[in-house]
């Protein structure tokens, strides 16, 4: 294991290194301990506190709200991809009259928060008369936010794939959008499916944001079963563990993607840091 | 216009309250992504593995189920703290998963020859980290930090959604007195596109000083 910041462990650094994981594990250990400790001394570990969650009904009604979460993900993911798409080819437009629209439309998204926008959709457009369906109500926001975000994540696929590719389509007497479309699109997809993916993610996160909207998604039924039975710390407790694992699972596909993307050959593309959300 | 002018005084307080929480919990997020990637990093199996799954679980989980939990969950097993503090250690824990992510790109970007040729001059592990790896990992990672901070800023405003009276929360409280959702919003709206203008600028000029020619 000999690297960037050290070598291969002599007898010194390994005596050093099984302290350090004698030391983690026993700070590990009280943590826990702590935890169990707080729990049982406020009663919060007495089974009826957590056996309704072995209950099938209230799993069948999470899940309705896990159901209403993967609705609202996938409709806005097909809206701002599809808005994205847009989004990046006008930034890379040659026309200046597409270009900066375009841009500045990313660049104005990515600086407001999306909270703000569900409070626009929420309370300014019934003021025109758009009272709009709850559900709507929240992908319509989500779904202007991360088209900016989508856009990013296209335009930097396309930019990655190699000028000659396109330019030899010109060449071939290709239109310009014909060597978009036939040629670059294609290549670019493939590379861009990971970050697709992860991004998804984010966009599966954000559907929390229902829980103001008060439409039925995951967070918001967890909500109202919590005011319902008053077990608030062990029901919010249960949905975050759903969402982890929804949201793991979809991480590490993402994560495989990747690797099998980038065994395909080709010069490896700049990788994109994740940004939080 | 004049819902944005008559108001101005709430404005202003909630744009401050952003701020606060902005700059406690970015100082926290800083301090726990140090911890977290330096646990990453290192030698030790066990720091390896808890730092991995600290990553992924704050990454993996919405921030405002974070909040939700933490506002209405722990003071059931005792734990009570003030809202805006509450929303900032939360915050902080966050980001920070994302921070220390970051940061290990930057340094995962250097090769290790660098580090080798650094251990063969004779420097010990603090000299080659201050005076090799984290000047070029440093110049890598300004821009996504800066990143982080401009997403971080946006994020706050999630505390909204559980009774912190910040910028949104503000603004959403006018617009109910008012009923001008437009100009008060975009007002909101303006205000944290310059915050994010201000963090763009500064990381602009930062990576300009710390940019190292290879």
């Amino acid at each position: 294991m000999s690297g960037l910041l050290f070598d291969e462990p002599g007898p010194r650094a390994r005596r050093r290194i099984r302290l350090a994981t004698v030391a983690g594990v026993l700070v590990l250990l009280a943590l826990v301990a702590l935890a169990v400790r707080q729990f049982a001394a406020n009663g919060q570990l007495a089974a009826e506190r957590w056996q309704p969650y072995a209950t099938w009904p209230m799993w069948r009604y999470l899940l309705g709200g896990l159901w209403s979460t993967a609705l609202a993900a996938v409709v806005s993911a097909a809206l701002s991809m599809a808005g994205g798409l847009v989004l990046a080819l006008g930034r890379l437009s040659r026309r200046r009259a597409i270009r900066l629209p375009a841009a500045a439309y990313v660049e104005a998204v990515r600086t407001i928060p999306a909270l703000l926008l569900v409070y626009l959709v929420l309370f300014a457009l019934p003021r025109y008369g758009l009272d709009l369906p709850l559900f709507w109500k929240l992908v319509v926001p989500l779904s202007v936010s991360n088209a900016a975000l989508f856009a990013e994540v296209f335009r930097a696929g396309i930019l990655s794939i190699e000028r000659g590719q396109g330019e030899a389509a010109l060449a071939l007497g290709l239109t310009h959008g014909q060597s978009m479309r036939l040629v670059v699109l294609p290549q670019a997809a493939r590379r861009v499916l990971p970050s697709i993916v992860s991004q998804s993610v984010g966009l599966l996160k954000d559907t929390s944001l229902g829980f103001v909207v008060s439409y039925a998604e995951l967070l918001y039924s967890g909500k109202v079963l919590a005011n319902y039975n008053g077990l608030l710390i062990q029901t919010y407790i249960v949905v975050a563990l759903v969402y982890l694992v929804v949201n793991a699972s979809l991480s590490a596909l993402a994560r495989s993607l990747d690797r099998s993307v980038a065994g395909g050959g080709g010069p490896r593309r700049r990788k994109i840091t994740r940004v939080p959300r | 216009m004049s819902a944005l002018l008559d108001h101005l005084p709430e404005f202003w307080q909630g744009l401050v309250v952003t701020l606060q929480m902005t700059a406690a919990s970015f100082l926290g997020a800083a301090a726990v992504g140090l911890v977290i990637v330096a646990m990453r990093v290192g030698p030790v199996p066990v720091l390896r593995a808890v730092a991995t799954v600290y990553v992924e679980t704050l990454q993996n989980l919405p921030l405002l189920v974070l909040l939700v939990l933490a506002v209405f969950g722990l003071p059931e097993i005792g734990l009570k703290a003030g809202l805006t503090t509450t929303a900032i250690v939360v915050i902080a824990l966050y980001e920070g998963a994302y921070i220390a992510e970051a940061l290990r790109s930057g340094v995962n970007a250097i090769s290790a020859g660098q580090g080798e040729a650094a251990r063969a001059l004779g420097l010990t592990f603090g000299q080659s980290l201050r005076h090799v790896v984290l000047p070029q990992a440093l110049s890598t990672v300004v821009q996504p930090l800066g990143n982080i901070f401009i997403a971080l800023t946006m994020n706050t405003s999630l505390a909204a959604a559980v009774g912190v009276v910040e910028l949104t929360a503000a603004a959403n409280r006018v617009n109910l007195l008012e009923a001008q959702p437009i100009p008060i919003f975009v007002g909101a709206g303006l205000a944290y596109a310059a915050v994010a203008a201000c963090a763009g600028f500064v990381t602009g000029r930062i990576e300009r000083r710390l940019a190292v020619a290879r």
